[in-house]
């Protein structure tokens, strides 16, 4: 190691310290019981690293690292407050916020380094912006798309891969050219803008329904530009926590094109969208089964066991207090009441987790999709709230459709199911969904708050 | 220079598995508060933001600096502070209540 005065060694400890709080703290995210203990371990983990940056000896000006801390916690508050359906949105933003950080830094580095900068260090730095500024841009617009002020629905146009992907060429060449001549200076803002138009139209053509992933590629870039950064700045807890961040986000992204039954290279060059509207023409008026909520109570309240499918729809119709209601009375009756959560239920992952947990929906009833997908044949009632694609059998079974192998909730193998749905018209993707055409299948047709209440009122009425 | 290199890319490894295994035991009710959490822990790049307005070594490094530190600081702010929330609804039906 080379010399270190005295405050150096302090620091590297605190560091390495707030490293292994910053592990536990993921650690303890394993299960609801232990996850706040996380949380102390990370703030704990983050004073300490912010208090002993501060013994840095090169520091001299103190007075706009303080301005830029309270302004900077002033932001974060209300950031911390938003409504939990807003959460996308918001961790969409954070992305942004955290890449621009990244970027900047990274900006500033290489100004107060060029021309004496080495091939490696050019290397990362180039890497940290890149990444940097197309996440930054790119989070802005998914946060954009979810907040619903930029249309959901996929733009696309001829040639876009094309122009994306030469785009990025552009700023590769771009940094290759100033990891040889670091001194080409005026190429840098090149290597900032361009990055910075790729992450605009790369989320351009992404629709509302691969939102998960999106956010989940996004986080892993941002991720990643921050370990590049560590590597600039030769700080390890960066680097570790970069890596840490990187490789949850890819996780994340893994778990979600699966749930999806895409690949990467499809969600980000696909446009599902854009899709066409399965076998059009090939579904007439086919009869379905329809029920009013007394008759949907009846039944409700003759089972043993009950899934609930909730979808992104629940939401919307913000039916989830009213869901807590169904629950609570049907519990009451001795009936089993259980959730089942796809992975991509919600607009991120595991958002449906949070919006049922914030209807106060104990979290052992939440089941993931691998655990209760093997109940369904043992189950009385599946009742579908604001879920489609998630349910469609044409997914299982018919190899024309537009999502063919992905994995579904089999809720068809329920001995009764139940949707409620507005209209027959087809969901986002524009898909048919043979479920409900099924001779078990019972449509209840209505609002899902109001339609939830009315079964709600039933059962408690009635006995 | 050459093998403070060399250590940093052992280092990056070595917490890339580390965050693999850890992650992957993550229950996936908790996806979403693991994302604004992981976020929090990233917004650590204040650090670096702290170091360049500290040492004053040109106005446009500090003018960029300080917008740094102000989106890293609302990151972990926010981060952490919606974390919190979230967790905080993560309720059992077993063992309070009846």
């Amino acid at each position: 190691m080379n010399e270190l005065a005295g405050s150096q060694y302090l620091i590297e400890v605190i560091y390495l310290i707030a490293s292994a709080l910053f592990i536990l703290s993921l650690k303890w995210m394993s299960s609801p019981a232990t996850a706040r203990h996380g949380i102390w371990a990370g703030e704990i983990g983050m004073v300490l690293a912010i208090a002993g940056t501060l013994l840095h000896h090169g520091i001299v000006d103190w007075k706009w690292i303080i301005i830029a801390l309270v302004l900077g916690s002033g932001i974060g508050i209300p950031l911390g407050m938003v409504q939990m359906t807003a959460v996308p949105q918001r961790t969409a933003l954070s992305h942004a916020f955290g890449a621009l950080c990244v970027t900047l830094v990274g900006t500033a580095e290489f100004y107060l380094r060029t021309p004496n900068v080495p091939k490696f260090m050019m290397s990362v730095l180039s890497m940290e912006v890149i990444l940097g500024s197309l996440t930054f841009t790119g989070s802005l617009m998914a946060a954009g798309k979810l907040q619903e002020i930029l249309p959901q629905r996929p733009i696309t146009y001829k040639g876009q891969n094309l122009v994306n992907l030469g785009l990025l060429g552009i700023a590769v060449a771009a940094a290759v050219y100033l990891v040889l001549h670091p001194e080409a200076r005026q190429l840098f803002p090149i290597m900032v803008a361009i990055p910075l138009v790729f992450g605009v139209f790369m989320v351009i053509p992404i629709g509302g329904a691969d939102m998960p992933t999106v956010i989940s590629l996004l986080n892993s870039y941002a991720g990643l530009s921050a370990a590049a950064m560590g590597f600039v700045l030769q700080n390890k807890l960066l680097i570790i926590a970069g890596a840490l961040d990187g490789s949850s986000g890819l996780i994340l992204s893994v778990i979600m094109s699966k749930a999806m039954n895409r690949s990467f290279t499809n969600v980000l060059f696909g446009a599902f969208g854009q899709m066409q509207p399965a076998a059009a023409g090939g579904q007439e008026a086919r009869p379905v089964h329809s029920a009013t909520a007394e008759e949907a109570a009846a039944i409700l309240a003759a089972a043993n066991k009950v899934v609930i499918v909730p979808g992104y729809g629940m939401a919307v119709a913000q039916a989830q207090h009213k869901v807590r209601e169904l629950y609570d009375i049907l519990t009451k009756k001795g009936v089993e009441v259980r959730f089942a959560i796809h992975p991509v239920a919600g607009r991120m992952p595991g958002h449906m987790n949070v919006l049922l947990a914030e209807a106060d929906i104990p979290y052992d009833r939440l089941v993931e999709m691998d655990e209760i997908n093997g109940d369904f044949p043992q189950t009385d009632v599946a009742l579908v709230i604001g879920a489609n694609d998630v349910t469609n059998p044409a997914a299982r079974s018919d190899a024309s459709s537009p999502i063919y192998g992905m994995p579904i909730l089999d809720v068809d193998k329920a001995h009764t199911v139940m949707v409620i749905k507005r209209s027959m018209s087809p969901g986002f993707a524009g898909i048919d969904n043979p479920l409900y055409y099924l001779d078990n299948t019972l449509m209840l047709f209505g609002d899902a708050k109001q339609f939830v209440g009315a079964i709600v009122r039933e059962l408690s009425g009635g006995h | 220079m050459g093998s403070n290199l060399i250590d940093a890319l052992f280092i990056f490894m070595l917490a890339c598995f580390i965050g693999f295994e850890v992650i992957r035991h993550v229950s996936p009710l908790l996806h979403t508060p693991l994302m604004s959490l992981t976020n929090a822990l990233d917004a650590i790049a204040v650090v670096g933001a702290i170091v360049l307005v500290g040492e004053r070594k040109s106005w446009f490094a500090t003018v960029l600096g300080v917008i740094a530190i102000v989106a890293a600081t609302s990151n972990v702010v926010g981060g952490f502070f919606i974390t919190d929330r979230m967790l905080k609804m993560f309720k059992s039906s077993r063992p309070t209540k009846p």
